[in-house]
């Protein structure tokens, strides 16, 4: 198994500027590992920074200390460090290598439903007919009527938005996925079919972190468990 | 974008430093800008956006610094040192120039067809057949009817202007574009429209674009990099989704807690 993802020491901490420079420590010393085709979750109470250490692997969040390692390349072969990354290297790691599923889509004016999940496979190269019925079908799979797929997403419900946004995550062919709560707030059949989507990737050898707080779904696919609360600076 | 590491930039932007007398304009403003790269330069007004905006594209010459340009022949060529006949090639082929307000890139006297064919003619087109089936095609590309093609840009609406606009500068097949608030002074509606049209359009043609906004929806939307300026400076830069999500200068910080929430 291929070594996807390690995190080295990474610390990162806020500076609110507005509240009188008050700094607020999010997370330090934070060690972990993410192999090819197994599944790791990370553990503790709302708070314990489990979405800053996804924001800090994508890029969203700067990371002040330590390393953030991705093999990428067909077998890993190139390993970069993301706390490093100049923005171009980030963006292409985001095109080539690093997806990231969560449950709020970022709706963009007048694209339909169908193309708003086709884009990123798109992006990968894929061509434009392959990729729309790659799509439809993923839609079909989460339950999302064929009849919104022509339209854009900025009116449907809070539900039928985030099984979009489900769709788009997990179209690509990237060898690493973060998944960002994918299943709150889902009904039983859609998150059925989400666990679905995570076997199938661990199946092609997707190495995957994610914050997950449905129990059932965590024990279906979590192969590790990460306690957050490890990494909280000592008070 | 997976290619994108491989290239040489497009534009090497050094100490690039404008004074009007003693007031700053901007100081030394220093970035790279690679092919296919959208950056938007942010920030309120008197920050400096438009005084960068007008020295990077040779409307304006700084009072110090140097700007190189890669020609398409691979050679970089330092801005101010090109001839008049260089530098007018250059704006009216290799780079477009898309303004806040449509009349001010726009000819109003002459139909729209011909604000698209004036400046294929301007790169040595002749036959007029061809350039009206291009001007037409493009029309249609930013969604405008083909059978609007002999009305006067006067009888257009400010967002088919703005539409009119942008086709005029993309029909030679520019690698740079420069936007000066382009979306500014059209209603929701119609800016959502034009977004979803520049995104299309600068993804499809791999245009490297800076954007000059003050909406940092725009901004976000758009761009692969923001700059903020204030008070003439650049004082924060990097991916757009990092200086957004995790702002790190003071007024960085205040600019993105401003925005309101729909």
């Amino acid at each position: 198994m291929t070594k996807r993802l390690s995190l080295k020491s990474v610390g990162k901490s806020f500076q609110m500027h507005l509240q009188g420079g008050l700094t607020l420590p999010v997370v330090t010393n934070v060690e972990l590992e993410v192999f090819s085709g197994e599944c790791v979750v990370l553990g503790g109470p709302s708070g314990a920074g489990k979405s800053s250490i996804l924001k800090m692997i994508y890029g969203n969040y700067r990371c002040d200390e330590g390393q953030i390692l991705i093999a990428t390349g067909e077998n890993g072969e190139t390993v970069l460090d993301i706390a490093k990354a100049e923005p171009r290297r980030m963006l292409s790691l985001r095109s080539n290598t690093i997806g990231y599923v969560s449950q709020f889509l970022r709706v963009i004016p007048r694209v339909s439903a169908e193309d708003v999940v086709a884009e990123p496979l798109i992006a990968q190269g894929a061509d434009e007919k392959t990729a729309v019925n790659k799509a439809r079908d993923l839609l079909t799979r989460l339950n999302v009527p064929n009849r919104l797929w022509t339209l854009p997403p900025a009116t449907f419900s809070g539900g039928e938005q985030q099984r979009v946004n489900i769709a788009r995550g997990f179209i690509t062919n990237y060898p690493m996925l973060l998944l960002d709560e994918p299943t709150a707030s889902l009904d039983a059949a859609n998150r059925a079919v989400v666990v679905e989507l995570v076997e199938e990737k661990k199946a092609s050898g997707v190495a995957m972190l994610g914050i997950l707080h449905d129990l059932d779904v965590r024990e279906r696919i979590a192969d590790r468990i990460v306690d957050v609360t490890n990494f909280k600076q000592a008070a | 974008m997976s290619d994108m590491m491989n290239d040489e930039p497009l534009l090497r932007v050094s100490e690039i430093t404008k004074l009007y007398g003693n007031r700053i304009g901007c100081q030394n403003v220093d970035f790279e800008l690679w092919p296919g790269e959208v950056l938007a330069v942010v920030g309120e007004s008197g920050s400096g956006k438009s005084t960068l905006l007008n020295c990077l594209s040779t409307r304006l010459e700084p009072t110090s610094g140097m700007i190189e340009y890669r020609m398409r022949d691979g050679v970089f060529r330092n801005l101010y040192k090109l001839t008049e006949a260089e530098r007018r090639l250059l704006m009216r082929t290799d780079w477009g120039f898309v303004h806040q307000n449509p009349a001010d890139g726009l000819r109003l006297a002459v139909s729209a067809g011909a604000n698209v064919g004036e400046r294929l003619m301007a790169v040595g087109q002749r036959h007029y057949g061809q350039i009206r089936d291009t001007a037409t095609d493009w029309l249609e590309r930013v969604e405008i009817a083909a059978d609007r093609i002999d009305d006067n840009p006067r009888a257009f609406s400010g967002g088919m202007r703005q539409r009119l606009q942008i086709a005029r500068n993309l029909v030679t097949h520019p690698r740079l574009i420069f936007m000066d608030e382009p979306t500014g002074g059209l209603d929701v509606s119609v800016q959502a429209r034009l977004l979803d049209m520049l995104r299309r359009l600068v993804a499809d043609l791999g245009l490297a674009v800076i954007i000059v906004t003050h909406d940092l929806a725009v901004a976000r939307l758009l761009s692969h990099r923001i700059v903020v300026m204030r008070h003439g400076n650049v004082i924060e830069t990097g991916l757009t989704d990092q200086v957004l999500d995790d702002p790190r200068e003071p007024y960085t910080q205040l600019l993105v807690s401003s925005i309101l929430q729909v």
